[in-house]
């Protein structure tokens, strides 16, 4: 597998990492995502890692990265489910990952990321088409 | 068959006989803490172990399968010791009087042998002075265990997550923060996050008797791992002298929820909840609209 799959759902992407990520896994998710964030416009993403138990340095910044580039590219994202080891694993390692929201399960992941960019839960709000010129 | 292992055998009772009265004689002896039928157990079994494993030839090294029941048994018996409370002394004496008891036994055997009487001593005490090592090493190791188990628990019982909210956890810190206690602390603190789904964490400081820069330090990890599981921290119980310090020692709390007292920040959890506490007119009672 070398590929993890991202799910559009609304104007959200979400992701859920079922496997430990290696390097290249990381790296590929990375760029699928940020190129699916453009593809579709999406306002948000969300990132499941309740499955995931070990992480390293290069999988915070992994992290970060893709919040930071969603963020240029007007779109959320948040990070749900994290582990307690792995909580206090990055904290060690002194990656607190601003910039990154969190949530504790993907409900409230999705609560919060439609608080953020303002869509309650309108059906109509589903077929919005943003003015991509954030290429 | 080497002199010793016989004499232990033949003299078994001479030998049992003297080592108890010189435990007996020793004005440490705890009687309270050790019954007399209960020590000459004790001795009993130690003598025939020692008999049996020394008849193997094999003087110098205790750390053989033949010496195993022995030092089983003296282990046991120190170990026992420690939690009862003997003192280092009196666990030494146990095994030292029998030392002595050894030694009159030989010398009377062996009296018109000068030679061969002090080479059986010097053998007696080499082996002997060896299962003593083993009773003061176990004796610490024991005494090691119950620090250790009581430490465990105050760590236990000094870091409760309290549910004080559906949705709000109160965990109030007593005592010095160090690193080992705050991983346990934040241990706790995330694990309850997990189970009871809650979103929002008060940490109450009211009990920490100092704030320094290692302390901020653990709190802003504490409050770094639990935005990271997605839920929020307040730190409340911040006194005077507390934040004086804070301030002096230029540690930035800035974005961190800071509250003076456990109500307020308990007030503004249920605000950030949306849970309203309001009083009813007719009833004294509360009661809540969510």
């Amino acid at each position: 597998m070398d590929r993890i799959p991202i799910l559009k759902m609304g104007p959200f992407l979400l992701v859920t990492i079922q496997v430990d990520l290696y390097d290249r896994l990381a790296l590929n998710l990375e760029n699928d995502l940020i190129s699916m964030v453009s593809k579709t416009g999406a306002r948000g993403v969300l990132i499941d890692i309740s499955a995931v138990s070990i992480v390293d340095s290069f999988m915070g910044r992994i992290l970060g990265n893709i919040a930071s580039m969603s963020r240029i590219m007007d779109a959320e994202t948040v990070v749900v489910g994290m582990q307690p080891a792995v909580a206090i694993t990055l904290v060690e390692l002194g990656l607190t990952l601003q910039g990154v929201y969190t949530a504790l399960d993907v409900e409230k992941g999705m609560e919060l990321l439609r608080d953020k960019i303002g869509v309650m839960n309108d059906p109509e709000e589903d077929e919005e088409e943003p003015d991509d010129s954030n290429d | 068959m080497n002199k010793i292992a016989q004499l232990l055998q033949n003299n078994k009772k001479q030998i049992l006989e003297s080592w108890m009265q010189n435990q007996l004689a020793d004005a440490s002896l705890r009687d309270d803490l050790i019954s007399n039928e209960e020590l000459r157990r004790q001795s009993d079994e130690l003598i025939s172990g020692l008999a049996r494993a020394t008849s193997s030839g094999n003087m110098d090294n205790i750390y053989t399968p033949e010496y195993e029941p022995v030092v089983e048994i003296l282990s046991d018996i120190s170990i026992t010791r420690a939690r009862q409370g003997f003192s280092p002394r009196e666990t030494g004496m146990y095994v030292l009087s029998l030392k002595q008891a050894i030694s009159t036994v030989l010398e009377e055997k062996y009296s018109e042998q000068p030679e061969v009487l002090y080479k059986e001593l010097i053998t007696t005490h080499k082996l002997l002075d060896n299962l003593s090592m083993v009773t003061f090493d176990t004796f610490i190791k024991g005494r090691e265990e119950v620090i250790l188990r009581q430490t465990d628990e105050i760590n236990e019982i000094s870091t409760p997550v309290i549910r004080v909210w559906e949705g709000i956890l109160a965990l109030p810190i007593i005592g010095t923060l160090d690193s080992a206690r705050t991983q346990i602390v934040m241990e706790n603190l995330l694990e309850e996050i997990v189970n009871t789904g809650s979103s929002i964490a008060i940490l109450d400081i009211s009990g920490v008797p100092a704030v320094d820069s290692l302390v901020a330090q653990h709190l802003i990890k504490t409050v770094s791992a639990t935005r990271l599981m997605g839920a929020e921290c307040i730190i409340s119980g911040i006194r005077a002298e507390i934040a004086q310090t804070i301030v002096h020692l230029g540690i930035d709390l800035s974005n961190i929820k800071t509250k003076a007292s456990l109500a307020s920040a308990l007030q503004l959890a249920f605000s950030m909840r949306s849970v309203e506490v309001r009083k009813i007119n007719k009833n004294t009672g509360f009661s809540l609209t969510r």
